[in-house]
């Protein structure tokens, strides 16, 4: 396999794609195959499922470049599989269906989540070298020096503010131009954010911010309505503690729109009947808003909320495009990056590790949402 | 909102008409109340729509501009000083490191994007296939855990399974996976891509493989078909909508990451997001040159995104919470 990657890797990048794409094609309907034959009897199809239980796990080791007695180990346990599969109460080629079908999720999960995640959970107690347990001299090094606690309190600063603001925004925009004209245009000039990458986003407010010095002609937005106002360019980048609240406008701009779609689709759930009633009740509009309107998408504003709070946790491409963490505008995500470009693997994944944390509660709290409305259904 | 004729009631034509006709008045004022009332609201929206769209409005005019105007002058004074040029375009282009210039990355980016979309897409058709239509015990367990793998961050798993993929794994003295040979080839990347995305894809396809009626699997099992059959022939072509949907999900994800690029995809395969990011830090003034290549690296992404907005939509309601 590796081999076949390294032919690849060779041609022109764009003749790879049908390459590899035709490749993966014909393993899985290779795999679909055996999976639709499988359960039919006879001798020939048993022993063409004894076959493929033998092989295939043997020919994926050996494919994986193990040793031999590997990859026949592997073939030895697959003709287990096959007596279980023979033997199994469903039938025979009942198991052989549903690992089929599942194992190459599975198995890549299982490589690529679940395997690493406890490796930078036991690296997060190591020494840099990963050589060494120091127990938790990684974390206390986090909490106890400056930039360490910095860091840390401004990815609290963003996931406090951008939630909140770029909701808070996006519903107002929701009900103000729902049922309004030209709905749908609306609709995309906000939205459109959302499809641009966080580094085209750090660029372009880049570009609103930049400044140039006390009177030179301002190129930057920001800073020309800052001197038409009668003030004085601002480097905002460079200016802590006001420079992070800079940085979380981009993440705003960006997050609004997804809130506004999702918020404005719930909007139009909430049922006029209700709307009506409260009107003839004498409300107002804003009485209205509060009292119908907004209990009638509880449960969607929760799941915006929690959605932009997990992104704003994790917010890594804007502070690492915009500042580099400099000036005391770093976040989790982005130390934890620097840390391993340090060849400091250990507090590396600490950060990691304490972004987990962070980011569990909230998930736990989604969690019960979701099964408390299910429960309601 | 139509008010409703009863059907059993007796209406010659006449009446008909002039009760579709007071129904139409009935819109109209109220439309024309609405309108009224919210005026405020529709200036308040405007309002937020124009800055929201100025920045990429400023980027835009911006790249267009020749460089010596872009360093002397603001974007808003375009009509005060005019100027028009594709040489930002073209330098932006050849801009770039000693390995690799905007343009490769462009192709990059694109060589590392559709695979990354198409692999994880099938693999979790598979797996979800199974988890709705296949009986065994556990299913709901493991249903939940690999939609619980979703909050696990992906800065968790990056730097393992970069030692994975350079190092190999070795249990004891036994080699049990070689390593790839992988510095320079996409192999890596793709690969890292499609697993983080394989969560959320099994849940967002299960959603929609279990809501297509059992009779027509059973009909077509009663039929002889077995599941590679079911799953090909019946399933798939019913799922195309949330194929879609996360395929032009996946697709834009991938397109703007940064982070597991800068992880995997190093050198001569790095993707436009790191070139970008890399030419923001070294020449971060030249903003004749980045605003043109903030424009390009956006541009596709758009096109996908405005073509096919009903779908991405949909994707992004399901699968929010992802990275």
């Amino acid at each position: 396999m590796s081999d076949f990657f390294a032919w690849i890797s060779t041609l022109p990048p764009l003749a790879q794609i049908p390459l590899v794409v035709l490749a993966f094609g014909i393993v899985v309907a290779l795999l679909i195959f055996f999976l639709e034959i499988a359960p039919r009897t006879g001798q020939k199809y048993t022993i063409i499922r004894m076959a493929v239980c033998v092989l295939a796990p043997a020919l994926v080791f050996l494919a994986l470049g193990s040793v031999i007695w590997a990859a026949i180990v592997a073939g030895a346990l697959g003709l287990l599989f096959f007596w279980l599969d023979f033997r199994s109460r469903q039938g025979a080629g009942y198991l052989f269906q549903l690992v089929g079908f599942l194992a190459p999720a599975l198995a890549l999960l299982a490589i690529g989540l679940i395997y690493p995640s406890i490796q930078t959970t036991v690296q997060a107690f190591m020494n840099s070298r990963g050589n060494r347990f120091v127990g938790l001299e990684n974390f206390v090094w986090i909490f106890t020096q400056d930039t360490g606690i910095r860091t840390v309190l401004n990815t609290i600063v963003w996931v406090l503010i951008a939630p909140v603001v770029s909701t808070a925004f996006g519903l107002a925009y929701a009900v103000f131009i729902d049922k309004s004209r030209g709905e749908k245009f609306f609709k995309v000039l906000v939205f459109m954010p959302v499809a641009i990458s966080f580094v085209g986003a750090s660029i372009i407010w880049r570009f609103v911010y930049t400044a140039r010095p006390e009177g030179q002609d301002q190129i930057g937005l920001l800073n020309q309505i800052v001197v038409w106002l009668g003030g004085s360019p601002v480097d905002f980048l460079s200016v802590a503690p006001w420079n992070t609240l800079f940085l979380i406008i981009v993440l705003i701009w960006v997050q609004t729109g997804f809130a506004m779609v999702l918020l404005s689709a719930a909007i139009k759930g909430v049922p006029a009947e209700q709307l009506e009633a409260a009107q003839l009740d004498g409300t107002n509009g804003w009485q209205r808003f509060i009292n119908v309107t907004v209990p009638g998408i509880r449960s969607s504003l929760v799941v915006v909320l929690t959605t932009i709070s997990i992104a704003s946790l994790k917010v890594f491409d804007i502070v690492r495009t915009m500042t580099a963490g400099a000036n005391e505008t770093s976040v989790i995500a982005n130390e934890m990056y620097s840390q391993w470009q340090g060849f400091e693997t250990g507090r590396s994944a600490a950060f990691a590790v304490v972004l987990f944390l962070l980011v569990t509660p909230i998930i736990v709290y989604n969690a019960r949402q979701l099964a408390k409305q299910r429960e309601i259904r | 909102m139509s008010a409703v004729i009863p059907a059993n009631l007796p209406v010659d034509e006449a009446t008909e008409e002039q009760l579709g006709r007071g129904e139409k008045v009935m819109e109209a004022t109220r439309r024309t109340k609405k309108r009224l009332t919210s005026r405020g609201a529709t200036i308040a929206a405007l309002i937020i729509a124009i800055i929201w769209m100025t920045p990429t409005l400023g980027i835009f005019v911006s790249s267009f501009r020749p460089a010596e105007e872009v360093r002397r002058t603001g974007w808003w004074t375009i009509l005060q000083n005019p100027g028009f040029t594709m040489d930002n375009y073209v330098e932006v282009l050849q801009a770039g490191n000693s390995t690799l210039n905007l343009a490769n990355a462009m192709i990059n980016s694109i060589a590392i994007t559709i695979p990354a979309t198409v692999i994880p897409m099938a693999l979790a058709a598979l797996a979800a296939y199974a988890l709705a239509w296949i009986d065994f015990r556990g299913r709901n367990i493991l249903f939940v855990s690999i939609f619980a793998l979703q909050i696990v961050p992906i800065q968790m798993a990056l730097v393992p399974l970069l030692s994975l993929f350079s190092r190999g794994l070795t249990i004891g003295d036994v080699e049990l996976f070689a390593g790839l040979d992988a510095s320079g080839s996409y192999t890596q990347v793709w690969i890292a891509h499609s697993i983080f995305a394989l969560p959320l894809a099994i849940f967002l396809l299960h959603n929609f493989i279990s809501e297509i009626p059992g009779e027509l699997i059973e009909a077509a099992r009663v039929d002889g078909a077995g599941h590679g059959q079911i799953f090909f022939r019946i399933v798939l072509p019913l799922i195309v909508p949330a194929i879609a949907a996360f395929a032009i999900f996946q697709f834009i994800w991938v397109w703007n990451d940064l982070l597991v690029a800068l992880v995997f995809a190093d050198g001569a395969v790095a993707p436009v997001t790191k070139l970008l990011a890399e030419l923001s830090g070294n020449r971060g003034q030249d903003w004749h040159l980045l605003t043109a290549g903030a424009f390009i690296s956006i541009v596709i992404p758009l096109i996908v995104f405005i073509s096919l907005q009903r779908y991405f939509v949909r994707g992004l309601l399901a699968g929010a919470s992802k990275g």
